[in-house]
């Protein structure tokens, strides 16, 4: 995109781009955090997770100020425009995201002491697995604009959705056969319950880069009709 | 995915409807043709100043012409009720139909054609008489209308107008004690009283200040509901807030044309996405 002739109205959208960014790098990294203190049974670990949902927060809230003050003051149109919108929009699911993240560290808090076998873990590191990898490739669709990588990961949001449903599945049938341990397998469900939630978070930000690049809001469309985009 | 994502009667709550005076979900196939534009092209002289121009101006709807300053916005609106005709060495090929008459017709009327195709100016230009004569003006040159009947139509156009209200008391008084928002809207009334079909502003509000450019963008928005509406602007938020449908010139081509809300959201046009967000070509 060649340059405005404004450079400062260039330097605020870099800025707003940049910050997003940084936003998805630090939500990337709490949601691995909480998911290595939870396997893990590390409640340090989760404390300073939960401590720093509160920069996640800040983000959201400085994002929102910014966007705000671009289109008061230069109201922007077309791509500009596109891309203030996407922001306040895709910020919000980031900051879900980390929320979802401090529910995973809270779990692991709670469960420090008595803990569930590493293996019963399993279906939890599965879903994540799928999970992490849609949050980071929708944070690339975003920062390349590719919307053949943003179709590509609403597509793989399915896969989330199955393994969720399986694990569900499993965890019931151990909470049925180990009674004594039905606190610790309910944590876990809600883990994994958290982590498909990111991925319908994950899903969103990847509708709003086929928004960004070509103006169109796949949102809410009957199935089938994805493929035509 | 939900039933609500895929019954189409619980989608259509969030469609906007087509006409609701916002200009949202306009198609230009769906609008009846006020004024068609035929491979246009006009040379002053050796220059050319439009080139090969094909549009239609939709009835009854607010069309804008943006672009920079020389690229023949003001050119075109102006051929419109052959403003041209009174530049030497202007010379016009291509075909502007009216309702389906050739309005470069050489039988063609051309004081008829502008009462038809009423046209107001950047710079207020009211005559040196009454508030009540500069609406009556155009009425006199007309038809022969009784004395109170001429009242009836000033006062309906001064109303039209929005003006009505602030001189109704002092319609004796010379024109040129009003304002500047006041006398443009009482241009505007004089236009209006020999009803036209189509009203063609050129930049009417840039020499306004911000109060009196929000009361004529409000009277426009009033006014498409009898007339076609053409308006030149340099101002891009003002095109963005007032038209329908926005044309995109540049060098004397149209880049682009299409419903205002897709110009101004998602353009089809490289050229004019770089013009409407202020970037180097």
């Amino acid at each position: 995109m060649s340059r405005h002739i404004s450079e400062q109205f260039d330097a605020e959208l870099e800025t707003v781009r940049r910050q997003f960014m940084e936003m998805g790098g630090l939500v990337e990294q709490q949601l691995r955090d909480a998911m290595q203190a939870l396997v893990t049974h590390d409640s340090a670990l989760g404390d300073r997770v939960r401590k720093r949902d509160h920069e996640v927060n800040r983000y959201e809230v400085s994002l929102d100020e910014q966007c705000i003050h671009t289109i008061a003051r230069r109201q922007p149109a077309a791509g500009d425009l596109r891309l203030l919108v996407t922001i306040m929009k895709a910020s919000t699911d980031l900051e879900r995201i980390g929320d979802e993240a401090d529910r995973i560290a809270r779990m692991a808090i709670g469960a420090s002491g008595h803990e569930l076998p590493r293996s019963r873990y399993e279906e939890v590191r599965r879903i994540y697995e799928l999970v992490s990898k849609t949050v980071s490739s929708a944070l690339d669709a975003v920062a390349r604009l590719d919307t053949q990588a943003a179709l590509d990961q609403i597509a793989a949001d399915k896969a989330v959705d199955d393994a969720y449903h399986d694990a569900l599945a499993n965890l019931s049938k151990q909470m049925t056969q180990h009674p004594e341990t039905v606190p610790q397998t309910l944590a876990a469900i809600w883990a994994a319950r958290a982590l498909e939630r990111i991925g319908d978070h994950a899903k969103n930000i990847a509708e709003y880069v086929l928004y960004l690049v070509k103006g169109k809001d796949i949102r809410h469309l009957p199935k089938g009709s994805l493929e035509d985009q | 995915m939900s039933e609500r994502d895929t019954d189409p009667a619980r989608r259509s709550f969030v469609t906007m409807p087509a006409d609701d005076g916002t200009g949202v979900g306009l198609k230009l196939a769906d609008e009846e043709v006020s004024v068609e534009v035929d491979n246009l092209s006009l040379y002053y002289g050796e220059s050319q100043a439009l080139k090969a121009i094909s549009l239609v101006i939709p009835q009854k709807r607010v069309t804008a012409f943006i672009g920079p300053s020389g690229c023949g916005k003001s050119t075109l609106l102006r051929c419109f009720n052959r403003m041209n005709d009174l530049i030497d060495g202007v010379h016009i090929t291509g075909r502007i139909l009216l309702e389906g008459i050739n309005i470069n017709d050489r039988d063609l009327d051309v004081a008829q054609l502008r009462r038809r195709v009423g046209m107001v100016f950047q710079r207020p230009n009211p005559f040196p008489k009454s508030v009540y004569e500069n609406v009556a003006y155009g009425l006199r040159l007309g038809d022969n209308i009784p004395r109170t009947e001429m009242d009836d139509r000033v006062e309906w156009a001064l109303k039209s107008a929005a003006l009505w209200e602030e001189v109704k008391d002092r319609l004796k008084e010379t024109a040129l004690g009003l304002s500047g928002g006041q006398q443009q809207r009482l241009v505007i009334a004089r236009a209006i009283a020999v009803q036209p079909h189509v009203l063609l502003l050129d930049e009417p509000a840039s020499a306004l200040d911000p109060i009196s450019t929000l009361k004529i963008e409000e009277l426009i928005h009033q006014l498409k509901a009898d007339y076609t509406i053409v308006i030149v602007t340099h101002n891009m938020q003002q095109a963005a807030r007032v038209s329908d449908y926005t044309a995109f010139l540049y060098l004397g081509e149209l880049v682009e044309f299409d419903a205002t809300d897709t110009v101004f959201t998602n353009p089809a046009q490289k050229r004019t996405e770089d013009y409407i967000t202020g970037r180097y070509g």
